[in-house]
């Protein structure tokens, strides 16, 4: 019987699309990150792009919004000198009643090299990646709750940028877990480089016992949470995926699990914090920790660019 | 050093085509009579640059120069790793000097002067190699050699160092496909 291999990796094993962190070897994310690191001074030079896509068309597929993720996927195809072509599909066929492999289809025949994809759906890049041609790439930018994995990526290569290592490293993910492909992409990364714990910390509506089974350790008190953390990473709470009584009110949510500058002193003191944006600020973090000198979630968005384009370069070099 | 037909083993011994590099290299520095930027091409070149940088009493570092960006195979090998370009002064009008360990088709040393030419634009460009194994398939050619062999394409050689920092060529014989 022919066993069911990653449909990330070709037969030699080769990275053909990020779909998830899930799955993924400690080589493979560590070499995302090596390469980042080369990327991360194209900015500085003269000629801000290098060549290796040029002649490549990457299609951005948002069927749901996303302005900063967007950006940073047409900023990092750009400074590969790849055509980039923004499909609002929100706004376009969906809306019209085509299906998403008809769209694909289509957009396909128009010599699509890449395509980086958004759906509320969580599986939708999977469906896509299950349907595209041999040279044709798919690169996860968020689906539904499942997984976001260039965030976490780049919140990986932050973490290492700042802190050297994973080896003794304590990451508390702070916040509503429940709703976030954010975090399960974080715990998927940094449980398989080998930090030394992960924390998720919260109130138990939004933070499940049986997330335990990730490997990571569940904290339902803020103290207890980040107490001794090197990594505090704050997200935002999503009141556009919430559905029943799961919080009382954001307020009541911030006067437990709010981080501000005399709860961040729980953690170590020379703790980074971290948020994948977009900031509420004063629900989830107060401004004068998002402000503040141990902030880098500028750093953040900065590195998400370098960490684009290693995704984009390593899959359209490996073929199906 | 000696030239072989296929399948026999080369000898080259490194350590004394580097003293004759910096020999040649010292003179070169004299001549020339300008202020000159050392780099290496990633990984061997560096090597180089290095122990020419400390034997020649020069007080900057050297740059280092990786081909990885504008490599020509880059759709059929993917993305290599390597380390980074880091240049370290201002490309604009400079007198660089290229150095590598082993020239062979050339693509390399296209691919590193595209690299070199996203950080500005130099005054000159020089490559020196401590051996030039033939087979090009581009119009370049370096200013000087320390040594030049024949090589069948299916044998690779590359420039080793050890722990104490001495050079040596490892010559690998590829099995037929």
């Amino acid at each position: 019987m022919k066993l069911n291999r990653n449909p990330q990796l070709n037969k030699n094993g080769e990275l053909i699309h990020l779909l998830s962190t899930e799955g993924l070897s400690k080589d493979i994310l560590t070499h995302i990150l090596d390469t980042a690191a080369n990327f991360v001074s194209v900015s500085d030079r003269e000629v801000k792009k290098v060549p290796l896509l040029r002649g490549k068309s990457v299609f951005n597929l948002f069927f749901e919004n996303s302005t900063r993720t967007r950006t940073t996927f047409e900023i990092a195809a750009t400074r590969l000198s790849a055509d980039v072509i923004n499909l609002d599909i929100a706004r376009s066929s969906a809306s019209k009643g085509e299906s998403l492999l008809d769209t694909i289809a289509n957009l396909s025949a128009m010599a699509a090299d890449i395509f980086v994809v958004r759906h509320s759906e969580s599986g939708a890049p999977y469906l896509i990646a299950q349907h595209v041609a041999p040279h044709v790439h798919v690169v996860n930018a968020g689906d539904g709750r499942h997984a976001h994995p260039t965030q976490g990526l780049l919140d990986a290569y932050t973490i290492r940028h700042f802190k050297g290592n994973f080896a003794n490293l304590t990451v508390a993910i702070v916040g509503d877990v429940l709703h976030s492909r954010v975090a399960r992409s974080n715990i998927h990364a940094l449980t398989t480089l080998g930090c030394a714990e992960v924390r998720v910390v919260g109130p138990r509506t939004l933070v499940p016992s049986d997330m335990a089974a990730m490997g990571v350790r569940v904290c339902h008190d803020l103290k207890e949470g980040i107490s001794g953390a090197d990594v505090v990473m704050t997200l935002r709470l999503q009141n556009e995926r919430m559905s029943g009584a799961l919080l009382p009110s954001s307020q009541e949510f911030a006067k437990s699990f709010g981080l501000t500058r005399e709860r961040l002193q729980w953690a170590k003191p020379d703790a980074i914090v971290m948020h994948p944006g977009p900031v509420n600020r004063g629900v989830e973090i107060d401004s004068s920790v998002v402000d503040g000198p141990q902030s880098v979630v500028l750093n953040q968005v900065t590195f998400g660019i370098a960490v684009r384009m290693a995704v984009m370069s390593i899959v359209a070099g490996h073929s199906a | 050093m000696s030239t072989s037909p296929a399948g026999m083993s080369i000898h080259l011994e490194a350590e004394v085509l580097y003293q004759s590099l910096l020999r040649h290299v010292r003179g070169w520095l004299v001549q020339t009579g300008q202020p000159v930027e050392l780099v290496g091409i990633a990984s061997g070149g560096v090597w180089l640059a290095q122990r020419l940088r400390v034997d020649l009493g020069l007080a900057a570092e050297p740059g280092v120069i990786s081909s990885v960006m504008h490599r020509d195979d880059f759709a059929s090998r993917g993305l290599a790793s390597s380390v980074q370009t880091r240049l370290g002064f201002d490309v604009n009008g400079a007198h660089v000097l290229l150095l590598d360990d082993v020239l062979y088709t050339g693509r390399t040393i296209r691919a590193v002067l595209n690299e070199l030419f996203d950080h500005g634009r130099p005054a000159q460009v020089s490559l020196m190699v401590l051996v030039d194994r033939g087979g090009r398939q581009l119009p370049i050619e370096a200013a000087w050699s320390a040594a030049r062999i024949t090589l069948p394409a299916h044998q690779t050689l590359q420039l080793a160092r050890d722990e104490q920092g001495h050079f040596s060529f490892a010559v690998d014989t590829a099995e037929p496909a």
